[in-house]
């Protein structure tokens, strides 16, 4: 085996097991609350719509 | 002194133009569909032949359209998203005239035969330089933005848009590496790529690839992930998929390109890798389609009333359909059929025209109004009408691009006994006329859409004031 064919399963190892630790990290029990607040940030300001009665 | 308000001016010019280079492009469209049944219509002219109109109509579609389309959302989205004002005005201000003149430089070049001959790059290297710089100076306002931000997350929709900006930059620098002849003597407007043979197609659809991952996925998944909570008026149904779905979509898409050369010069393993990663390309993709599609959960009737989140969902059923479609070509054994033939072009136009297309015109219909201080747009009932247009237009294009596909690789591959094809190509040819009649049909009505449409932002415009106060909320966070 030689050097770049070594490089290349090395860094798709390494690829995996970082996707893995994402999943891990995204779906981490602690973290749900704090996920949920940030979906909520298109909705922490008032929607920019006029407050007219143009119709 | 910090600045209390947001940068609309800069959203509003973008928005008209992603109006004008639609109209444009998809006109192009036409006329080369048209040329397809009737070639007399380049009227014997070099400048309108199909060779050279091909190439402007993917151009002002991808670039000018969607292109001039994701500066209006991004522009918009990281604002207030951030809640702060647009990082370095003054560039962005260069974006807006640098890639209008970039779009032009395009169309003059195309129609005057001057094309590097690589499909979606085709622009020779003066421009490229012009569209590297103006890109960097839009990476310098985005990500600008996003570090001066207010709000202590990132909102995953600036993540899509920030990969956007990023692989785009690499994926155009790298490909369009290139040795222009003036620098021997020679014109101005040629140069021939860096790379030679075998690698040169790689590189090439490596990038090509990447343009549909990218251009054409990512930063749209970034709008749906704004524009469908917004106007479904609920967040996205789960954030931590939304994580997932953006790793998976990076880690995954880079390596699909060869799927694009199977059956070429290129080495056989690099062929099956191409096929397996667009295989799982399926996960993700349909992953973040739900993801946008459940958001409605609860809240479905809306889109009985709503013409604005028909057009937002229907572009993710075309989303989910194309990237199912997309996998099952790459298979070698399909994509033997398939290769070359117009089933090509119906999967391109399920993505471009019912994905990409639509989810831009909803989003459009989302903003003229809140740009121009008022509730709505001038005419939701045509809003209405153009969703239905344009759903017709987009079934007729890619159901006969199907048929006249699947027609076209059986004959070519059909032979006689003696190994001899049975038909030759002008007889397949002849039995493509009625499919290339419905397929400009489609696309006849998905550009009349357009018209309806530019006619409703003109009228919204016209009985609206910009807006240019729209103010900053002040920090919620402690």
């Amino acid at each position: 085996m030689d050097a770049s064919n070594f490089i290349g399963s090395a860094v798709t190892v390494v690829f995996f097991i970082t996707f893995l630790g994402i999943v891990w990290w995204a779906y981490g029990g602690s973290r749900k609350a704090r996920f949920e607040e940030d979906a909520r940030i298109p909705f922490e300001e008032a929607d920019d719509l006029p407050a007219g009665e143009q119709k | 002194m910090e600045a209390t308000t947001y940068n609309y001016k800069i959203v509003r010019q973008f928005a008209i133009m992603t109006v004008v280079w639609g109209i444009v492009g998809m006109l192009v469209g036409v006329i080369i569909a048209s040329q397809l049944i009737w070639p007399e219509l380049n009227f014997g002219i070099p400048w309108l032949s199909y060779g050279r109109l091909r190439p402007l109509h993917t151009n002002a579609v991808i670039f000018g359209f969607g292109g001039t389309a994701m500066f209006t959302v991004i522009y918009y989205v990281v604002q207030r998203t951030c809640h702060v004002r647009l990082f370095a005005e003054k560039l962005a201000s260069f974006t807006f005239w640098g890639w209008q003149a970039i779009i032009v430089l395009a169309a003059i070049t195309f129609v005057l035969g001057i094309s590097t001959s690589k499909e979606y790059a085709e622009l020779e290297w003066p421009i490229d330089v012009l569209i590297a710089v103006v890109w960097v100076s839009f990476a310098v306002v985005f990500f600008g933005t996003v570090i001066k931000r207010k709000t202590p997350h990132i909102y995953v929709a600036n993540w899509f848009f920030g990969a956007y900006i990023l692989t785009i930059a690499i994926l155009h620098i790298v490909n369009s590496a290139a040795l222009p002849i003036a620098f021997f003597g020679g014109s101005m407007w040629k140069s021939y790529s860096v790379y030679p043979g075998v690698q040169d197609a790689m590189v090439q659809w490596w990038y090509g690839h990447n343009a549909v991952g990218f251009f054409l996925t990512t930063a749209f998944l970034g709008m749906m992930y704004y524009f469908i909570p917004k106007q479904a008026g609920r967040p996205i149904y789960s954030y931590r998929l939304s994580i997932v779905h953006f790793w998976a979509l990076n880690f995954t898409y880079m390596w699909a390109g060869p799927h694009h050369l199977q059956y070429s010069a290129l080495p056989d393993w690099a062929q099956s890798l191409g096929m397996v990663f667009s295989l799982i390309l399926l996960a993700p993709s349909w992953g973040g389609m739900m993801n946008g599609i459940m958001t409605l959960s609860g809240a479905w009737h809306k889109l009985r009333t709503d013409p604005i989140l028909k057009f937002l969902v229907t572009s993710l059923s075309f989303y989910g359909m194309s990237t199912f479609e997309g996998p099952m070509m790459s298979v070698k054994t399909v994509n033997a059929l398939s290769h070359y033939t117009e089933w090509t072009i119906g999967h391109v136009h399920s993505g471009a025209l019912g994905w990409v297309a639509m989810i831009s015109i909803g989003s459009l219909y989302y903003l003229v109004p809140r740009l121009w201080g008022r509730q709505e747009m001038y005419s939701m009932k045509l809003v209405t009408t153009h969703f239905w247009v344009a759903t017709i237009g987009v079934v007729l294009y890619i159901a006969a691009m199907w048929i006249a596909g699947v027609a076209q690789g059986l004959m070519w591959r059909a032979s006689n006994p003696d190994g001899t094809l049975t038909y030759g190509f002008a007889q397949v040819l002849n039995q493509m006329y009625p499919f290339y009649t419905i397929r400009l049909l489609g696309g006849l009505l998905f550009f009349g859409g357009m018209l309806l449409m530019a006619w409703n932002v003109w009228k919204t415009i016209s009985v609206g004031k910009a807006v240019n106060d729209a103010p900053i909320p002040a920090p919620a966070h402690a």
